[in-house]
């Protein structure tokens, strides 16, 4: 693995009137890491990813993107930089076919009739193209959410951002899922995943970092992490010994 | 037989105008959430460029109406940029009283530069008609249906298959997934509303050589173009055009029974029964 640093982030902070969303968080991530996030609900994760990507300006620090600063640019900016996400609740195009929401994605890097041939080979790639043709607003949640990543994929981000991506998928769906980020971390691509189900975080993160009221609270390996004294008295409850399932 | 022929004829012709003026305005909110009640004063900037490109350049009104969209669309992105934009995110009384306010301003501008005189065009064609069996079809009701009708073809296949257009949509629909995606909803929406009220200006010129143009001529239109583009779904394009031709045929059959005066009237109590029975309008959706 390359040892680039991809994204650097200082003394990040978000304040929402008197509460403090993020509070002072830094970390590193280097290319074709894949990084979990996880935390207790309310310790900031979905607000971290909201900064990343430039939905939410942050009160304080600096994120520097490939050597960019992109604190202060919206997301758009950031999504041509090489930065994007998908959404816990899932935010797709309802009325438009699969294939448009995923055709949308390509058109950051192709002109239409190449973004609508990369938007079939994503959906082959992820095990959609059988419902290409279907309305985005017909689908199941598994399936909105799977259309949402390959829609991320084809923007052909450096990074990209899962937040609680698997929170709706059965065993096979996740076992699929997981072979698909590991397919994907072949090619390069550097992954920061906020999910509640230890067992995925634990089998396919390199390195976890551990939030909790907004502050940055232990960073290692997923096995430092599941013995790291504060985590297991703020998040598991007990150490994590992965011969349980979610939560 | 004949005459009811005769008024629906009439009224797809001038039902394509309605639908090409008020898509405008379903367009701006489709993607803006933006009620405009400046929209149809639009149409009479639209007028009034085609009648001084006839006037000074002796243009017909229909390449005229060209340089009205190309005009207005210019203007209307400037005006996205400068006034709309900022109260984008603002309560909705904030976009009431500014597209009201606009609305008189750029009346009352109107009568400042041009006073309240009549103005009307003359072209070649304006009492030519066309005699199909027991029909007549007005020659510039024609030419005005056609312009609004490949119009309103190329807006359709701009939406659908244009990087900008998918890009539009794609805003409507979901601002926050099109900014994750790459695009620049600022843009877009600068864009839209250019091209919402351009297209209005367009629908403007093209009635020109049958009607006169003054500067209170919006008034006209302006609640016949809500009632379209509220009884097709506010917000949907198709459903402005399923509108258009419904509020014209319906105004045309019914200047059968009553008087021209009460020629709205059907068409308002169609419009009521049609939100009683479907209050979303004839077509349902938030997309162009």
């Amino acid at each position: 693995m390359s040892a680039e640093t991809i994204l650097q982030v200082r003394g990040l902070s978000r304040r929402f009137g008197g509460l403090t969303a993020v509070n002072d968080v830094s970390f590193d991530l280097t290319r074709g890491e894949v990084l979990g996030l996880i935390g207790p609900n309310g310790a900031g994760k979905t607000t971290m990813f909201n900064l990343l990507v430039g939905i939410h300006r942050p009160s304080s620090g600096s994120i520097r993107l490939k050597g960019t600063e992109t604190s202060g640019l919206k997301p758009n900016r950031i999504a041509k930089l090489g930065m994007t996400k998908t959404f816990q609740n899932v935010a797709l195009f309802q009325e438009s076919s699969v294939l448009d929401n995923v055709l949308t994605g390509a058109l950051l890097h192709h002109p239409v009739a190449q973004a609508r041939d990369a938007a079939h080979e994503m959906l082959r790639r992820v095990g959609l193209d059988h419902i290409a043709g279907k309305l985005a607003g017909d689908l199941s949640f598994p399936e909105r959410a799977r259309v949402e990543v390959a829609r991320a994929l084809c923007t052909r981000p450096d990074i990209l951002l899962l937040d609680e991506v698997m929170a709706a998928l059965n065993a096979v769906e996740m076992e699929e899922f997981l072979a698909l980020v590991r397919d994907l971390r072949k090619d390069g691509l550097t992954i920061v995943v906020v999910e509640h189900h230890m067992q995925a975080i634990m089998t396919m993160c390199d390195r976890i970092l551990v939030l909790n009221f907004g502050g940055l609270i232990a960073e290692g390996t997923p096995r430092e992490v599941a013995h790291h004294p504060a985590v297991v008295e703020a998040y598991l409850g007990k150490a994590y010994t992965g011969d349980h399932g979610a939560h | 037989m004949t005459q009811g022929l005769q008024a629906i004829v009439d009224g797809i012709l001038i039902g394509g105008v309605y639908a090409i003026v008020s898509s405008g305005l379903s367009l701006v909110f489709g993607i803006m959430g933006v009620v405009n009640f400046a929209h149809a004063e639009f149409l009479m900037v639209g007028m009034f460029v085609a009648y001084f490109a006839w006037a000074i350049l002796g243009l017909d009104p229909l390449i005229g109406s060209l340089i009205a969209l190309v005009v207005v669309f210019l203007a209307g992105a400037g005006l996205q940029r400068t006034l709309i934009r900022p109260i984008l995110k603002a309560p909705p009384v904030a976009q009431i009283f500014l597209t009201v306010g606009l609305m008189f301003t750029l009346e009352n501008g109107a009568l400042l530069l041009f006073g309240a005189d009549y103005r009307s065009v003359v072209t070649s064609y304006q009492t030519e008609s066309l005699h199909l069996g027991g029909i007549i079809v007005s020659m510039p009701y024609l030419f005005a249906f056609l312009m609004s009708v490949i119009s309103g073809g190329l807006l359709w296949a701009f939406m659908r298959y244009s990087r900008t257009g998918r890009a539009m949509r794609a805003t409507a629909q979901d601002p926050m997934a099109a900014k994750l995606v790459g695009i620049n909803t600022d843009r877009m929406h600068q864009i839209a509303f250019g091209l919402g009220v351009g297209l209005t200006a367009f629908g403007g010129a093209v009635i020109l050589p049958y009607l006169t143009v003054y500067p209170t001529v919006g008034s006209q239109y302006v609640v016949l173009m809500f009632t379209v583009v509220v009884l097709g779904g506010l917000g949907s394009v198709a459903g402005a055009v399923v509108g258009g031709l419904a509020v014209g045929v319906i105004q045309a059959l019914s200047a059968l029974v009553f008087p021209m005066q009460l020629q709205n009237l059907v068409l308002f109590v169609v419009f009521i029964a049609v939100l009683a029975l479907r209050p979303s309008g004839l077509l349902k959706g938030a997309s162009a």
